[in-house]
């Protein structure tokens, strides 16, 4: 498997850590426990089709969001974290 | 008052040569993390250009001047090396010396046996003269540079340069032990 | 039999290998199959469940029947193919699976009980008792089925792996390949050409064909003599492509240097990782046999391959030969071998009214329907109106027709298409991104079709990477002409075999249709048809059609069984190449390394650290007379320990203060420069994720520190922040672990010492830090402890570190302390109650560690809603001391703490014990852990019971600060 830094370029999978879905990025404002902070902890779609999800390319610190189908294994595109927040 | 005894990361285990590939120590000289602030890019830009002669690199590049060269090594962040930077208006600077341990990999079979190590596509026609990447050396993580024809510059870590040395002198024997066998 | 003038082997380069003990000769670039065959040994091998006498069918790495083990000791190798092991002088190799010997094998009653061992025999007959199958059936019929056996050593770190990137990858170097790899090569693309053999040239190696006027072989030459010239063009020979992965991502075997007895510092194999930007799939296809009543005897052989024994090895497979097909290919193994002079008995043809080549007495519509001869092939029966009732022959060659490999294809799950033409099925266009069957793959079966598919395919290869597709003719070759009609199997009496290596027959098909595993997956699961080393290339095409015709399905209808790398066996040694001992993972070294190790100190691991365990002097005799000695040093006098590997990230920038108020629990962008403060980040989910501390260096700069294990997990988290959470803070990270050299310097003397090698050692109260000038070089002191003595960290740039150390632990010693290690420093952590990752370990919150007072209410941070949800906030197991009730040998860390009395089962338990000592200090054993409510138990009696040792402990629950709760020791 290959995915794209958006720095450094297309790279061996192995130079990444995947952390997840891209929902990480819209953390809550609250500062209290609510239905928001479950959604954002604990519930997760698990769709059939593109899917945004998070890696860290360890390599350079970079931190992106990766679209990638669950079918097909293929890599839409990918863009610096900053970049994808909601 | 005793005086302290510097040593460098590979006293002792470099240089090694097998084959058609030499690995030796580089004393890259000061080595400095920039960092421009918020909006302080080309002001940090110019300023570093006209302390070294180096402005900062583009992703995946090397700026080299007078006295420094400037390696990209993560988002907008570069490190200078050769020329101490101690004040930088409008970046945030980390001395990073004696962080990186840093050797020369040439010769003939130079890429073949990092080919052993890293999943980096070494291939001159897209990795050559002026680029530079963060990747990985085995299980570390590492700066390649090109640094000439058949020559790469590779920083690792100053703790894992045994480990380094390790898995050049593996790779380094089974490439030359392929030549023997034809 | 070894006919001269022909085959491809050095006749000057005699090679003596063995084979069960005998030797025996051949040529270099032979392979054992084929030397084999040429000295007359047809008996490779024996049956994996029946024990049956077996030899070689194919001259391929798809052979499932002479499977052999090679070398001994930890180098041993099982179930090396001999169609794949080319021969070398010294060479020496057994046959596998037979007791006493290959030709006397007791376990052949198996052959005998057949009757009563069809598919599905245990699952059915050793149901009952149920002990009884691991202590009894299992092992008996492990040992008496089965393929070869590691030698149990363990295993040479002799292979290698790598990676390689092209723009072009040719998997397979037949004429399909060879012409691909031509045309992108002469449009400059970069062109890795990987072939399996030995030799590139596929089937032209194995035919008596012309291509482009000149005969196969000398074709081949000249197109790999152009290749090489190519600096963008690389053959791998020996190298087979196992598996198709995602984004271009190949993995490939090469055998680098098991064809030489010496490796001469070669590795024997190398697991390549190739990146190719577009692919072309030139595998060819596999031939397939036809299940006939006794088609499993030593002489019953591919007729392909039969052709490659006599055109690449010049080696007949037989005096006396029947062929024996379904379709016209089968016709040039007869045509070829009586041209060589082989006699050929018969062309039996199971289509009516073909005709066969002239002067080869050819049966059109007949069939064999029986085979005779114990431990090799003697003589066939034929049913079919004008054909003899039987042929006395020692070699038959069968061809069923023939399957194109599409394996590679059908990676990413896409399933292979049927071609009634052909009666086979294809590779799918497009099921693997980039990756184009071509030739005999895509079912084109002849070379003219499969030269002109190569330059097809690499001209979409080269549109695709943008490259001008060059004019490259296809070289004349022979074309058109293979016609098959299907012959899955021959009904008649005894036993017809699809999977020779698993012992499958047409009848275990049948049977498990009957008793319902129709899907072809569940045929697979119950009969094991398609399993082990050659999964089935040789038998999955029939099984499936013999199951369709039992479920009354077609073909398609019933489908194929999904394809999965690796395409041949791919040991782990070689995949995991390098990863044993010190390649395992990078050993991160401290600058007191070398110094400590000469100190006699043993190196335990913390993460990829070595750290010392403890300083072993004269006279001590174990590592508790060491650590013991240590403490009191520290606690008495002064002591030294490298503090280096704790991680060291810097923040930098004006919102630095405020990036770290949003990280950890408490609020750091109040602390005045020059201080330190500990502090506690949490994951969002509300549980602890590490502690360390944060030193203000300047308005606008922090050091932060992290426990060694988490370092790197913590830069990730704070990068995370940063770069997604609050992008508009704006702040700088960057490690310095590895620039600085920091060393604990504690205890009571710690003053004196720090006075020896600080140049004007400033006043720095407890907490404090400040820059420092450490025997000439610009450093770092902090005030902190981890032990609760009056402590300091010195800190130099890592090159000045070793130097520092040395003159550290000399200055001690002088002041009756020394250096100490991990065991020392965990002994006086815990006498302080301070918490390391055995407490942290992931379940546990701040609450859980009396630490919520440190949850600051008037900030955002990370953690903070999830720390306040139901569940997190009461009835929790806390943290807590233990002291033995009376005398006691340990508390042992891992028990579990139950009431006294209370029977030891989890709906009793209280808690666990996570660390524990014995505290020269106190003169007791100590523990920490964590109890139901336990601050509110102190003085409680408790049990802590250890059922994994069979030990148990009457304790007294205490706070956890065991030794100088005030902390004035350490505030001085």
């Amino acid at each position: 498997m290959r995915l794209t830094c958006p720095f450094c370029g297309t790279r061996d999978r192995r130079e990444f850590t995947y952390r997840g879905d891209a929902v990480g990025l819209s953390r809550p404002a609250s500062t209290e426990w609510g239905p928001d902070w479950d959604d954002y902890l604990h519930n997760r779609d698990n769709p059939a089709g593109e899917t945004r999800e998070l890696w860290y390319h360890d390599a350079c610190g970079a931190w992106i969001e990766v679209t990638r189908d669950t079918l097909t294994h293929e890599v839409a595109g990918s863009r610096p974290v900053a970049e994808a927040r909601r | 008052m005793a005086r302290l005894i510097a040593k460098g990361p590979f006293d002792g285990v470099l240089p090694l040569e097998e084959g058609a590939v030499r690995v030796s120590a580089v004393d890259p000289g000061p080595i400095t993390f920039v960092r421009p602030l918020h909006g302080q890019d080309e002001a940090v830009s110019a300023a570093l250009e006209k302390a070294t002669g180096a402005a900062l690199p583009a992703p995946g590049t090397v700026a080299t001047g007078r006295s420094a060269r400037a390696l990209w090594c993560g988002p907008g962040a570069a490190l200078v090396l050769g020329a101490a930077v101690e004040d930088l208006p409008g970046a945030a600077i980390v001395d990073q010396s004696d962080g990186w341990a840093v050797a020369r990999v040439e010769g003939a079979d130079a890429s073949a046996v990092l080919a052993r190590l890293t999943p980096l596509d070494l291939r001159p026609a897209g990795f050559g003269a002026g680029q530079t990447a963060r990747t990985l050396l085995g299980h570390m993580t590492a700066q390649i540079t090109p640094v000439g024809e058949n020559a790469f510059e590779v920083m690792v870590f100053r703790s894992m340069a045994e480990s380094f040395v390790h898995e050049l002198r593996r790779a380094m024997g089974f490439v030359a032990g392929r030549a023997r066998i034809g | 039999m070894r006919l001269e003038g022909r085959g491809l082997v050095d006749r000057d380069r005699p090679v003596r290998f063995s084979f069960d003990g005998t030797d025996y000769h051949g040529f270099r670039g032979d392979t054992v199959a084929s030397a084999l065959l040429a000295s007359g040994v047809r008996l490779m091998g024996r049956s994996f469940k029946y024990h049956r006498p077996r030899g070689v069918v194919t001259a391929s790495s798809a052979e499932p029947n002479a499977l052999l083990t090679i070398g001994s000791g930890a180098g041993q190798r099982p179930n090396a193919r001999a169609t794949m092991e080319e021969i070398f002088d010294g060479l020496e190799t057994r046959s596998q699976n037979a007791w006493p010997s290959l030709r006397y094998d007791a376990m052949e009653v198996n052959d005998l009980l057949s009757p009563f061992l069809s598919a599905g025999f245990y699952y059915k007959t050793f149901m009952w008792p149920k002990r009884a199958w691991e202590a009894l059936y299992e092992p008996i019929i492990r040992r008496a089925a089965g393929l070869g056996a590691l030698s149990g050593e363990t295993a040479r770190d002799e292979n290698e792996k790598a990676f390689a990137h092209c723009d072009l990858l040719v998997i397979g170097a037949g004429p399909t390949g060879l012409m691909a790899a031509l045309a992108a090569a002469r449009a400059g693309a970069d062109v890795i050409l990987a072939e399996e053999e030995a030799r590139a040239g596929g089937r032209l190696l194995s035919e008596a064909e012309e291509v482009g006027g000149l005969p196969g072989v000398q074709w081949v030459g000249s197109v790999l003599g152009e290749l090489a010239a190519m600096p963008n063009v690389r053959l791998m020979e020996r190298t087979t492509v196992t598996g198709a992965y995602d984004q271009g991502t190949f993995g490939a075997l090469e055998r680098v240097a098991r064809h030489v007895r010496e490796a001469r510092g070669a590795p024997r194999e190398c697991f390549w990782r190739i990146a190719a930007k577009q692919a072309v799939l030139a595998t060819g296809a596999l031939e397939r046999g036809i299940a006939f009543p006794g088609n499993d005897r030593p002489g019953v052989m591919q007729a392909g391959a039969v052709r490659t024994y006599l055109h690449r090895y010049g080696v007949a497979a037989g005096k006396r030969v029947a062929v024996f097909g379904n379709n016209d290919d089968a016709h040039r193994t007869a045509r070829d071998l009586a041209e060589a002079g082989v006699r050929v008995l018969g062309l039996i043809d199971a289509r009516p009214g073909v005709e066969g080549p002239e002067g080869i007495p050819t049966y059109a519509g007949a069939r064999v329907t029986g085979t005779w001869g114990r431990m090799g092939l003697t003589a066939i029966h034929l049913d079919g109106a004008g054909a003899p009732r039987q042929l006395n022959v020692d070699c038959l060659a069968v061809s069923g027709g023939w399957d194109p490999a599409v394996h590679l294809a059908c990676h990413h799950g896409g399933r292979p298409v049927w071609r009634e033409e052909i009666a086979a099925f294809v590779a799918p266009e497009g099921a693997v991104p980039g990756l184009r069957p071509a030739g005999a793959a895509a079912g084109v079966f002849d070379t003219g079709g499969c030269l002109a598919d190569g330059v097809r395919a690499a001209g979409e290869a080269l549109d695709g990477l943008g490259l001008t597709a060059p004019d490259v003719p296809a070289p004349e070759a022979e074309a058109g002409g293979y016609r098959v009609t299907p012959l899955w199997q021959v009904p008649g009496r005894g036993r017809a075999w699809l999977d020779l290596q698993n012992d499958v027959t047409v009848k275990d098909v049948k049977l498990a249709a009957r008793e319902n595993f129709r899907s072809v997956e569940h045929m697979k699961r119950y009969t094991t048809q398609g399993m082990a080393t050659d999964q089935g290339k040789g038998s999955n095409v029939n099984a499936l059609a013999v199951l369709a015709e039992a479920t009354g399905r077609t073909i398609p209808q019933t489908g194929t069984t999904t394809f999965r790398p690796p395409y041949v066996p791919v040991s782990i040694s070689a995949m995991g190449a390098g990863a044993s001992g010190a390649g395992f993972a990078p050993e991160r070294r401290t600058v007191s390394d070398a110094a400590s190790r000469a100190m006699g100190a043993p190196m335990i691991e913390a993460g990829l650290w070595f750290r010392p365990s403890y300083f072993p002097r004269a006279g001590e005799r174990t590592w508790r007379d060491a650590c013991d000695r240590e403490v009191k040093m520290v606690r008495g006098q002064v002591g030294v320990c490298d503090v280096s590997t704790l991680g060291k990230i810097e923040v930098v920038g004006p919102d630095a203060g405020a990036f770290l108020d949003f990280l950890y629990t408490g609020t750091m962008s109040k602390l005045a420069v020059g201080r330190v403060r500990y502090g506690l980040m949490l994951r969002e989910d509300g549980h602890v994720m590490d502690d360390g501390t944060a030193a203000r260096l300047a308005e606008d700069r922090y050091l932060v520190t992290t426990t060694t294990a988490a370092a790197g997990q913590v830069m990730a988290h704070m990068e995370f922040a940063a770069q997604a959470l609050r992008p508009e803070l704006d702040v700088a990270l960057t490690s310095v672990t590895e620039h600085w050299a920091q060393f604990a310097v504690a205890g009571p003397e710690a003053g004196r010492l720090m006075a020896t090698a600080v140049d004007e050692m400033p006043e720095l109260a407890f907490m404090g830090c400040t820059p420092a000038v450490i025997c000439g070089v610009p450093g770092r002191v902090f005030r902190i402890s981890f032990c609760g003595e009056l402590g300091f960290e010195i800190a130099v740039p890592a090159r000045y570190g070793e130097s520092l150390f040395r003159l550290l632990v000399s200055q001690a010693e002088a002041l009756g302390g020394g250096a100490y290690g991990m065991e020392a420093l965990n002994v006086m952590r815990i006498e302080k109650g301070f918490i390391t990752h055995a407490e942290i370990h992931g379940r546990v919150t701040a609450f859980d560690i009396g630490m919520q007072g440190m949850m600051s209410t008037k900030k955002d941070f990370i953690g903070r809603a999830a720390a306040t949800r139901p569940g997190l906030t009461e009835d929790r197991e806390e943290l807590i001391g233990l002291r033995p009730v009376g005398a006691a040998k340990a508390i042992n860390a891992g028990a579990h703490l139950f009431a006294e009395g209370a029977a030891p089962i989890r709906e009793n338990d209280q808690g666990y014990v996570t660390s524990n000592c014995y505290s020269p200090t106190l003169g007791t054993v100590l523990a920490l852990g964590f109890l139901r409510n336990g601050r509110a138990r102190h003085g409680e009696r408790i049990v802590a019971e250890d059922g994994l040792r069979g030990h148990r402990t009457l304790c007294e629950v205490t706070g956890p600060v065991a030794f100088d709760p005030g902390g004035e020791r350490m505030r001085g």
